[in-house]
């Protein structure tokens, strides 16, 4: 009887346990608790990318700077959300609509116009002129936040793509690491040399998966002066004489010359993972490439270097950057606060992530030529300065990349860009993969399907 | 006679108190049953009507939903992988029922008729199920490696040339089938050898008798001895294999030139990385109606040899 009476109590509890459960999954429309205004009225913001507790250096560093921001600003209160990495395009849509996105969450650059075309960030326009540091921004980095005479968010990253070369193998293979290739045929010439190097070696990678082969594709296709899409956006313009020498090139390279392996279908991860072993020659990436095979795939600094897509000078260069939009909806006071924050840790030489001295004191890496927010204005010349005076990678070894950027266009991503990259996705494919691909008639389908793609809404 | 004399049973009512201690004696049953219609209603229920909804409106999460009628089906119907999708999940369902039926089925007899290593050999072919999925494929994305891959090696030293497995628009979707056939012919091996050993051993040994070799025993005993759950497992199967997804989202990204995009891929690609959830709602719903089909023959032959 005592038993009998426990289990209905366990059932009992069961069933409670599982309604509150269920009631608590719920989603909450709702907005987080407000103030209700004031400049100094208390208000809680959260706050994306955090640093990973895996990544304590950089963790240590946010949590210092969070601290110095609450004690500048008493009234706000930072609750950040750690990630690693720090967006998955994937669940941005299901965190959206589980109410659990942050007031200010990151982004990717590929990204941006979709969530803006979408309405699924908030319009910072009547807010954003109180961040005076804006000012001094590249016109092209904060444009990729606007749409028309509205803002949407604030830059944190800004680089364009290069070419990212192991100086290491260079030198193996007899070639000079600080004259890297400035044409296609010396690229090709290197990428032969690297792979005569033995079994394992590739000279040149490139992906060709998961949406990847056309990103690299426009990358490309951009620094041969060629575009994605027509001037109005409405129809594909990558059929083109540019278009077709970028096949062209992948298809000489991997089937004439055998300088790209035969492992094919490379996504961004595989890359990275063949750049940290130290087999593969060269590909194309912004600086950030290095950042990461240095962080997580096992690479040195001292062992890379970068330089700019060739034949790119006077031309175009793919732009890549991440950055910070605003739930849309977050209050007003919300966007206030975290218009302050970002301000604070994202546009202030000497803090937040341009705090050079700390990150040299924890043994972080310093010197690598991005973010690449401010040109050459007061605060861009003066974080160019403290990058100089606290570096700790070989600096030299960005040189040609550097030097290279007066002369380089940055032009952002096409409308669209991840239905017409995983278009390109085929493409990019098949001439790594079939000897026989017709690159004409992969462009010309390629381009129709495109065209439908952003016909449709526009 | 007993028959004449015999009352008709009269169906009663219980009176109030009675039903009220028969409730009371069964209610541990209704609370676990109420939990499994909570989990049922909220994880598998729930999200299929919203995904039926979806299929029919245009969302960003923000503002409220518009129903758009049919124009996420127009969309998807518009697109040219939408075609590949449906046809290479076809063509994956039926390579997955050649190899991926007959396998176990086969390792199943071997087993049951091995008399030595029984249980080590049972636990071997478990072991791939047991793996995480992500690495399971993995690891085969390393066996497929044109270059320094497992497989490759091994037809090096047969002086067979090597092939391009995932590469190759004619060998990707086949590799693909061998990875899923791996991973999962653990537990239908199992249920194969658990109706095997259900078979009553006098039958084989009649059929010993009449002189059939291995061959005829399979056939004239196993078979017909193990027929509902062959039904059963091809059913499944069918229903299993056409929501492929991992092993093409993780080993080709659905390449090359879409070879091995599916639909439960192609709705991924809609859902999330292109953001339209209509459009990947839309093909979900397709997909369902056509695994409905399949689900209601299983539900009938089951009913069938039930009865």
């Amino acid at each position: 009887m005592r038993t009998t009476s426990h289990r209905r109590a366990l059932s009992l509890l069961l069933v409670a346990g599982l309604g509150l459960a269920a009631a608590s999954c719920g989603s909450d429309d709702k907005p987080a608790a407000q103030s209700s205004g004031g400049a100094d009225a208390k208000v809680t913001i959260t706050v994306g990318c955090e640093p990973p507790k895996s990544n304590p250096k950089e963790r240590a560093g946010w949590e210092e700077d969070v601290t110095a921001f609450q004690q500048l600003h008493p009234n706000i209160t930072i609750e950040s959300k750690d990630a690693f990495p720090c967006i998955n395009p994937d669940t941005f849509q299901a965190k959206l609509a589980g109410g659990t996105q942050e007031d200010v969450f990151y982004v990717y650059y590929t990204d941006v116009q979709k969530i803006i075309k979408a309405k699924q960030a908030a319009d910072i326009t009547p807010y954003v002129g109180s961040v005076k540091a804006l000012a001094d921004v590249r016109p092209d980095v904060k444009g990729v936040f606007q749409d028309g005479d509205k803002s949407y968010g604030i830059p944190r990253n800004n680089y364009n793509m290069g070419l990212v070369y192991n100086r290491k193998l260079f030198t193996q293979a007899g070639l000079n690491p600080d004259a890297p290739p400035k044409t296609w045929a010396e690229v090709h010439e290197a990428a032969k040399k690297i792979s005569a190097l033995g079994a394992g070696y590739t000279g040149f990678g490139e992906y060709s998966a998961g949406n990847t082969g056309g990103w690299h594709f426009a990358a490309s296709l951009y620094a041969r002066g060629g575009s994605m899409v027509s001037d109005d956006g409405k129809s594909a313009a990558f059929n083109s004489p540019e278009g077709k020498a970028v096949l062209e090139n992948l298809k000489q390279m991997r089937w004439d010359d055998n300088s790209m392996g035969t492992k094919q279908l490379l996504q961004w991860e595989d890359l990275m993972r063949m750049m940290g072993s130290g087999k593969l020659g060269m590909m194309i990436g912004a600086p950030d490439v290095v950042q990461s095979v240095n962080n997580d795939f096992q690479g040195k600094f001292d062992d890379y270097g970068v330089t700019a897509v060739p034949e790119s000078e006077g031309k175009a260069s793919l732009s890549g950057g991440d950055g910070y939009m605003f739930n849309p909806k977050a209050t007003p006071e919300k966007i206030k606060a975290g218009l302050l924050w970002l301000e604070f840790h994202e546009l202030t030489p000497g803090k937040g992530q341009f705090n050079y001295e700390r990150a040299k004191a924890q043994g972080r890496p310093v010197g690598l030529p991005i973010p690449d927010l401010f040109g050459d204005s007061a605060p861009g010349k003066q974080i160019v300065a403290l990058r100089k005076q606290f570096a700790t990678v070989p600096v030299d070894h960005f040189t040609p990349y550097v030097t290279a950027q007066a002369s380089i266009t940055n032009k952002l991503e096409p409308p669209k860009a991840q239905e017409l990259y995983a278009v390109l996705d085929v493409a990019m494919s098949a001439v790594l993969t079939r000897k026989d691909a017709d690159i004409d008639k992969l462009l010309a389908d390629a381009s129709s399907k495109a065209d439908k793609i952003l016909a449709k809404n526009s | 006679m007993a028959v004449l004399t015999a009352k008709p049973p009269v169906r009663r009512s219980l009176p109030q108190g009675a039903a009220r201690r028969a409730v009371g004696r069964n209610l541990t049953a209704y609370g676990f049953l109420c939990g499994a219609l909570i989990c049922f209603a909220f994880f598998s229920w729930y999200p299929m009507i919203r995904e039926i909804i979806l299929s029919f409106q245009s969302t960003n999460f923000v503002d409220p939903a518009k129903w758009v009628g049919f124009d996420n089906f127009r969309t998807v119907f518009a697109d040219s992988a939408f075609r590949s999708a449906w046809l290479n999940t076809a063509a994956f369902s039926g390579l997955a029922l050649v190899v991926g039926y007959a396998v176990p089925f086969v390792l199943a007899v071997v087993l049951n008729e091995l008399r030595h290593a029984k249980a080590y050999l049972r636990f071997v072919v478990y072991l791939p199920v047991m793996l995480p999925p992500a690495v399971g494929v993995l690891l085969f994305k390393w066996f497929y490696d044109p270059g320094a891959g497992l497989f490759n090696q091994i037809l090096h030293g047969f002086g067979i040339p090597p092939l391009s497995w995932l590469d190759s628009t004619s060998t990707a979707l086949i590799s693909l089938v061998i990875v899923s056939t791996w991973m999962n012919l653990g537990t239908g091996t199992l249920i194969y050898l658990a109706a095997l050993q259900s078979i009553p051993g006098e039958l084989y040994e009649s059929a010993e008798l009449d002189g059939a070799g291995l061959f005829r025993r399979v056939w004239h005993v196993t078979v017909p001895q193990t027929k509902l759950i062959l039904l059963v497992m091809l059913l499944l199967q069918v229903v299993a294999t056409m929501q492929v997804f991992i092993e093409p989202y993780l080993l080709t990204g659905g390449g090359p030139e879409n070879a091995t995009v599916t639909v439960a891929y192609l709705m991924y690609q809609y859902a999330f990385n292109f953001g339209d959830f209509g459009g990947g709602g839309a093909l979900g719903l397709m997909l369902m109606v056509v695994l409905m089909v399949f689900s209601a023959i299983y539900l009938r032959v089951s009913r069938d040899n039930q009865t």
